[in-house]
């Protein structure tokens, strides 16, 4: 089977996916054809189920010897006209930091799902959490933007997947995409769409010799084997890929480049779903796993008369700073339930002017509807 | 005249900037005639390479599509372009660091694995790029810039941990031996699935000076006098192999390619066999 055939054949179905299985089904509805990965809890479905479908879309699974080699493998595969991705969880995430800068400076368009679980090091290996947001952000060494998206239940985590695809291919970018055990091991209904009906982001290659790392924002790629002998480094290079390592207008110029083709279309790529918020003196903000008992927790609030909003950010890097500040503006107070000790509330901190205070929850078990209640109804 | 073989390198990264005496240019200057020789189109290579003097020869100086990778990760780099480009010839050049020290893990699986990469190790027994610290191929009782008080590990014989990984090539020369180094060298372009040649190679700047060889011909002469064919060294014992190169083709043997067997079995859902 080629792609095509292969994406039909699953047309309009409806299946009962784990998160999990819904972000690798989005991958490959993405155009996803090169998988490399090394086994983890909570993120091995990703791979097994991309070992089982790769083949009959005509796409590769590799299990490489560890996560270091798995990126790299991704990242090669990138060059040499490949759609790729790699999933795994915190220790093996940590692993991959170097060559995540690696695919920053070199432009290369990816994806890295990390369903995250409880840590430090090898933490509570089969426990949800939410601890690798900054990490997702900063993790790997240098100045640099990232681009990283949390999905809330199994049919976004198929649709975000696609988008996830679309901004790593549109921005020249790797995009972390933040799943964690919760949302990742949960089973919900997923309905697929028609793949001819989904807008595909479909990488800007040049046929003619050109500058493939600068003289524009987001310059077009050349692959191998395209007769360009293209030069592809991790060191500080020209526009034309030639490394220069001494010269200071050589950085300046790249590390702005690849920082501003991200920053500067923040609330192009912003997602984020916002609820109650035209009439609230409250305002709790969430994503992923935490923000389903959050939701709940809103809903009851309300129907007990206090009157709060809620903000679900679904990108989380760049970070949305322009609704917060808004939404700021409008609340008396901030409540971020998230299943790590304050991690996105003290993001938020930095672009408001009223309280944020962090609802936090760890050691692998989510937040009940009935704790955060609680909690914002003996904290406002 | 021009030279017939500058049209390899890429122009306006010339004159190299490889010490004088180093090892290297024999090296990147063999492999230009070996692509030659091959009438081997350069589009049709990739080259792969790490962090390290030795990853200079393809990056920036040999004109093909390079990818100049994190130090010690051309292999998992490389199996990632060899999987999605199987007809190009890629090929990965550097150090002992790099490829036998914080990569010697992708190099024992990807032998294991039999990708058809070629990998050419140059080995010149030390970090030469850092300054000289000690690598994981410096013999014993050697000063470097981390042994001060000499080296008390054993060096890695690279050559056969890789051959009893499972490569498909294996062979070891030195930068003295330059005709057989290029016949090795077309060999393992040849070859299908994974082929790796050790390339011991001179270092005067970070190495020969530490042990009494400051030209690069000291270790040219070195590797001269004291290379023996493998094939003439069984039944020798350890201590009167002590101080020699053994060199030669350790391994040439037919197994099941990786990327074939992953096409292989796409090639079942394309023709409805499962
Ligand atoms: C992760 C990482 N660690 C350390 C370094 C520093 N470093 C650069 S080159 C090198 C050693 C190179 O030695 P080798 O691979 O033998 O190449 P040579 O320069 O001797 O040819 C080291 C340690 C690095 N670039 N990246
Ligand atoms: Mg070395």
């Amino acid at each position: 089977m080629n792609n095509q055939k292969y994406l039909d054949s699953l047309k309009n179905k409806t299946l009962f996916l784990q998160g999990d299985e819904a972000a690798a089904y989005g991958a490959l509805f993405a155009g996803c054809n090169f998988f490399a990965g090394y086994p983890i809890t909570p993120a091995s479905e990703i791979a097994e189920l991309m070992s089982r479908e790769l083949p009959k879309s005509g796409g590769y699974y590799i299990q490489m010897e560890d996560e270091i080699a798995s990126i790299g493998a991704v990242i090669g595969a990138v060059w040499s006209g490949g759609k790729s991705m790699t999933a795994t969880s915190g220790p093996g995430f940590s692993l991959m930091q170097e060559n995540i800068g690696y695919a920053c400076m070199t432009e290369s368009p990816c994806v890295i799902v990390d369903v995250q679980r409880s840590g430090p090091s090898t933490g509570q290996a089969t426990k949800g959490a939410q601890g690798d947001v900054l990490q997702a952000r900063w993790g790997t060494h240098g100045d640099h933007e990232m681009i990283a998206l949390s999905p809330w239940s199994s049919q976004e985590s198929f649709d975000l997947m696609i988008e996830a695809f679309n901004l790593s291919e549109k921005y020249r970018n790797p995009v972390i995409f933040l799943l964690d055990g919760e949302v990742g091991h949960i089973r919900e209904k997923v309905v697929f769409p028609d793949i001819n009906e989904l807008n595909i982001y479909q990488r800007n290659i040049s046929l003619e010799k050109i500058d493939v790392f600068g003289g524009q924002r987001i310059p077009p790629m050349i692959e191998f084997g395209m007769g360009q002998r293209i030069h592809v480094t991790g060191s500080t290079h020209k526009s034309n890929g030639m490394r220069d390592v001494s010269s200071m207008e050589a950085h300046d110029t790249l590390i702005r480049r690849i920082y501003d083709k991200i920053s500067s279309n923040r609330n192009e790529i912003a997602h984020f779903e916002t609820h109650y918020i035209d009439n609230m003196d409250y305002l709790a903000v969430s994503y992923g796993a935490a923000a389903r008992p959050t939701m709940g927790a809103v809903l009851k609030l309300r129907e007990r008369g206090i009157k709060i909003g809620f903000l679900r950010l679904i990108t989380i890097w760049p970070f949305p700073i322009d609704i917060c500040t808004e939404l700021g503006k409008r609340t008396k107070k901030i409540f971020v339930p998230e299943m790590n000790l304050g991690q996105v509330s003290r993001e938020i901190e930095r672009f408001v002017n009223c309280p944020v205070e962090s609802v936090s929850k760890i050691g692998g078990i989510s937040h009940t509807i009935d704790e955060i209640t609680n909690y914002i109804s003996a904290n406002i | 005249m021009e030279n017939k073989y500058v049209k390899y390198l890429r122009n306006e990264t010339l004159p190299t900037e490889f010490c004088v005496g180093c090892g290297c240019g024999t090296v990147l200057n063999l492999f230009c005639h070996v692509i030659d020789e091959m009438q081997i189109n350069p589009d049709d290579i990739i080259t792969v390479t790490g962090i390290g003097c030795s990853s200079w020869i393809p990056s920036p100086y040999f004109s093909a599509d390079t990818l100049h990778t994190t130090h010690g990760r051309a292999i998992a780099f490389a199996t990632g372009v060899k999987v999605m480009k199987p007809g190009k010839h890629v090929i990965v050049i550097a150090g002992d660091g790099d490829l036998a020290g914080i990569g010697g893990n992708h190099l024992i699986h990807a032998a294991r694995r039999n990708i058809g990469l070629t990998v050419f190790l140059v080995n010149n027994y030390i970090y030469g790029m850092t300054g000289g610290q000690v690598s994981p191929t410096t013999p014993s009782t050697v000063n470097t810039a981390t042994t001060p008080y000499g080296n008390v590990e054993q060096p890695m014989q690279i050559a056969e941990l890789v051959a009893a990984a499972g490569a498909s090539y294996v062979a070891r020369w030195t930068t003295y031996h330059v005709f057989h180094l290029k016949k090795a060298m077309k060999e393992a372009i040849s070859k299908k699935g994974f082929s790796f040649i050790e390339i011991c190679s001179q270092c005067p700047t970070s190495y020969g000076k530490r042990v009494g060889k400051r030209e690069g011909i000291d270790q040219l002469l070195d590797f001269k006098e004291n290379s023996m064919n493998i094939q003439n060294v069984s039944g020798m014992r350890e201590d009167e192999l002590e101080g020699k190169y053994i060199v030669g083709k350790l391994v040439e043997r037919n197994r099941l390619e990786f990327v074939d067997g992953l096409l292989n079995i796409n090639a079942q859902f394309a023709e409805g066999v499962r």
